[in-house]
């Protein structure tokens, strides 16, 4: 197959390469990470001490709820649909996805979501103010007029979020070289496929949720409007069944992520490979029947409180098996510490933080205390941060010398990587102390006691901030030739078609004959 | 689409999105039709007829009304009765009256809830103005009476009922559905 790539921009317009599609998706998040990072700064700034200073509650309020869409739609959703693009073929055996006009059209769809999400900025009203969960009828009665420009938003990623999921689904199916049954996939193939599922079973939840808002505002219906004979606690019901899930399609293909780079840096196989796969897909089966845990304040029968606490504190069972496989993994093997293995590992420990704090939170008595304060914040924080977006920080660097042909600068990745752990625990650690002391989140003002966490915070999260900018400047730096040629295997004894089967960088169409798996 | 393969499992996952958009919007009655048959929400919506029981003279249980008057609603509305003591099984009326305070023609709707939830499966209206909607002209006061018996089989563990309405401004062309200003 020749090359016959048209250049400069319709290159990038009508591509239909997974590579091409992949590359401009990362870009797009890391883009969409700087903006709603920007804005998290700006919440930090006006926490910095207590009193207002700098915005108007409103405009504090609008930064939260765009802070929350643009990280969670915009920067991990993306990233991770960038990572399948790019890996997937290379690790089934296969030239490209299997639906690349789609995959095109999926892409593009998000910069016109994101501009017209971004662009209620400037309308009258200002930005969505309610919270990135939206609640009824804070967002169908009292939601400024740009909230119909978020539910279009909202319509939009849906659409291209399920495109990509199908595309997922249908390469991996199809696709597969020959000899690899699903039991022998890479695991980061294995969480994909689990992800693209709960996509295609939750976003159209999420759709559906924002079109009741659409005609509750503006069609006379009254799903979430008591008045009609509606119920606004219902939609939190819709929401979090859409929103659970959600939150593990933002950290599966990060647990693939890590089952990758462990091995290969303690030089030894993954411990477990069924049982992770078995882990997996109980974590997703799991994740449809525990929504109302966000919600235990609305005053549920003490039976469903029991039932959601208890079915939400039995996902820490699979959640400890994959973790538990990690550290087996690592036991007695020749470990390296290499750029790739430190984010690996601060992602494990730091997400199992996390996930204990999630345990405190499933308990109903004490959540009832914790509900709604920074507790939640700094939990969500960490599953999130040292979590799903150190996974894809930590893919970048495994993956980015095959995929470009030179290896990054690893004095500056270290430099990159210590700095991150430290700013990433000064920002969210303090959080856990005011929010058990009593503040709440999405205020903008607050007790003078939490001042010295909320400094703390402050200073952290501008530190985290500048930190990401070095990760630009290395990955823009290894781009442009690095500090060298990588070789074919990139990492010593690196598994994986990718490695095993391709040249760095890899071809422009991956796998023109299907290589054999044994 | 480059081939049948991928036809076909193409077909089957926008099935599974259609499939969960229909699920979306099936789980509106669904989600009535469970706190109807448990209770949870408190809500009460259909009249019951008064049938003859016996009086429970022994047990006492307090009921108590609240009311609450909606934003974009200029009206008063309150109950004259704050609180009864009853015997389950006997019949109880309560008035309860609304006037309207603007200068114009305003159609109400009385939302009503009960505290604890699970008490809606034993508290029956025989009357209720919660059951229609009301049009008072500029100034206009009305007297609403409202009917209930507690069925007998209600649980001990009931001592105190909480029934609480929330009056909406219903008028067809009430503007209150938009932002704030």
């Amino acid at each position: 197959m020749g090359s016959h790539k048209p250049t400069g921009i319709s290159r990038w317009l009508f591509t239909t390469n997974h590579k091409d599609i992949g590359t401009m998706y990362l870009w797009f998040s890391f883009i969409m990470f700087l903006t709603g990072g920007a804005f998290a700064l700006g919440i930090r700034l006006e926490l910095f001490q207590p009193g207002l200073q700098f915005w108007d509650p409103n405009t504090f309020n609008s930064l939260t709820t765009m802070h929350g869409l643009i990280m969670v739609f915009g920067a991990v959703m993306p990233a991770f649909v960038g990572l399948a693009n790019w890996l997937i073929p290379m690790q089934i055996g296969a030239p490209d996805m299997a639906l690349p006009r789609m995959n095109n059209w999926s892409f593009w769809i998000l910069p016109f979501a994101f501009g017209l999400l971004l662009s209620s900025f400037f309308l009258p009203g200002g930005a969505p103010n309610f919270g990135w969960t939206f609640y009824a009828p804070l967002s169908t009665k009292f939601g400024p007029p740009s909230t119909d420009f978020f539910i279009f938003g909202v319509h939009l990623m849906g659409i291209s979020s399920i495109m990509g999921a199908i595309n997922v689904i249908v390469t991996v199916f199809n696709m597969r070289a020959p000899g690899m049954t699903l039991m022998k996939m890479p695991m980061f193939v294995w969480t994909w496929v689990i992800t693209a599922f709960l996509l295609i079973m939750v976003m159209p939840v999420l759709a559906g949720a924002v079109t009741m808002m659409l005609t509750d505002r503006h069609f006379g219906t009254s799903f979430f409007d008591a008045a009609g004979g509606g119920d606004p606690v219902m939609f939190q019901h819709i929401f979090w069944f859409f929103g659970h899930p959600e939150v593990y399609i933002m950290i599966l293909p990060a647990f693939g992520i890590a089952s990758h780079i462990i091995p290969t840096f303690s030089r030894k196989p993954l411990f477990g490979y069924s049982s992770m796969v078995y882990a997996t897909a109980s974590i997703a089966f799991l994740s449809f029947i525990v929504w109302a845990h966000h919600m235990f304040t609305v005053g549920m029968p003490v039976v469903g409180e029991l039932y959601f606490m208890i079915a939400t504190m039995i996902i820490a069972v699979p959640t400890g098996v994959k973790i538990f496989n990690w550290v087996a993994t690592m036991w007695q093997g020749s470990l390296t510490f290499e750029t790739p293995m430190l984010f690996a590992l601060a992602f494990v420990i730091l997400f199992t933080l996390g996930g204990v704090s999630g345990v405190m939170l499933a308990m109903t008595p004490v959540d009832k205390q914790y509900h709604d304060t920074y507790f939640v914040v700094a939990h969500f924080h960490y599953v999130l941060f040292p979590g799903a977006i150190f996974g894809t920080i930590a893919a970048v660097y495994y993956w980015l010398p095959k995929w470009v042909g030179n290896m990054y600068n690893e004095t500056l990745g270290k430099v990159h990587f210590w700095l991150s752990i430290i700013f990433v625990n000064l920002t969210f650690f303090p959080m856990h102390f005011s929010g058990l002391a009593g503040m709440q989140r999405r205020v903008p003002d607050y007790n003078m006691m939490f001042e010295d966490f909320n400094r703390m915070s402050s200073i952290g999260a501008l530190g985290l901030g500048l930190t990401q900018l070095l990760f630009f400047y290395i990955v823009v730096q290894c781009v442009r030739g690095g500090t060298g040629k990588a070789t074919g295997e990139v990492w010593e004894g690196a598994e994986g078609l990718e490695f095993t089967h391709l040249p760095s960088p890899a071809p422009y169409h991956s796998f023109d004959e299907a290589p054999e798996v044994k | 689409m480059s081939n049948e393969k991928d036809q076909k499992i193409v077909f089957k996952l926008i099935g599974l999105t259609v499939l969960m958009s229909v699920f979306t919007f099936a789980m509106v009655p669904l989600y009535d039709l469970f706190c109807e048959i448990t209770g949870i929400n408190g809500k009460i919506v259909d009249q019951a007829l008064y049938q003859e029981s016996e009086i429970d003279k022994e047990r006492e249980i307090t009921v108590e009304f609240v009311t609450s008057i909606k934003r974009g609603m200029p009206w008063e509305f309150n109950t004259q009765t704050k609180k009864v003591v009853v015997h389950p099984g006997e019949l109880n009326e309560v008035m309860f009256f609304a006037r309207n305070k603007s200068g114009y023609a305003i159609t109400g709707q009385a939302i009503p809830s009960v505290t604890p939830g699970k008490a809606s499966l034993y508290l029956n209206k025989t009357e209720c103005f919660c059951f229609d909607q009301q049009t008072l002209k500029a100034g206009e006061t009305i007297d609403m009476p409202m009917r209930f018996y507690l069925d007998p089989d209600i649980p001990d563990d009931i001592h105190t009922i909480t029934m609480y309405y929330a009056l909406f401004n219903a008028s067809p062309d009430n503007d209150s559905s938009v932002a704030q200003k």
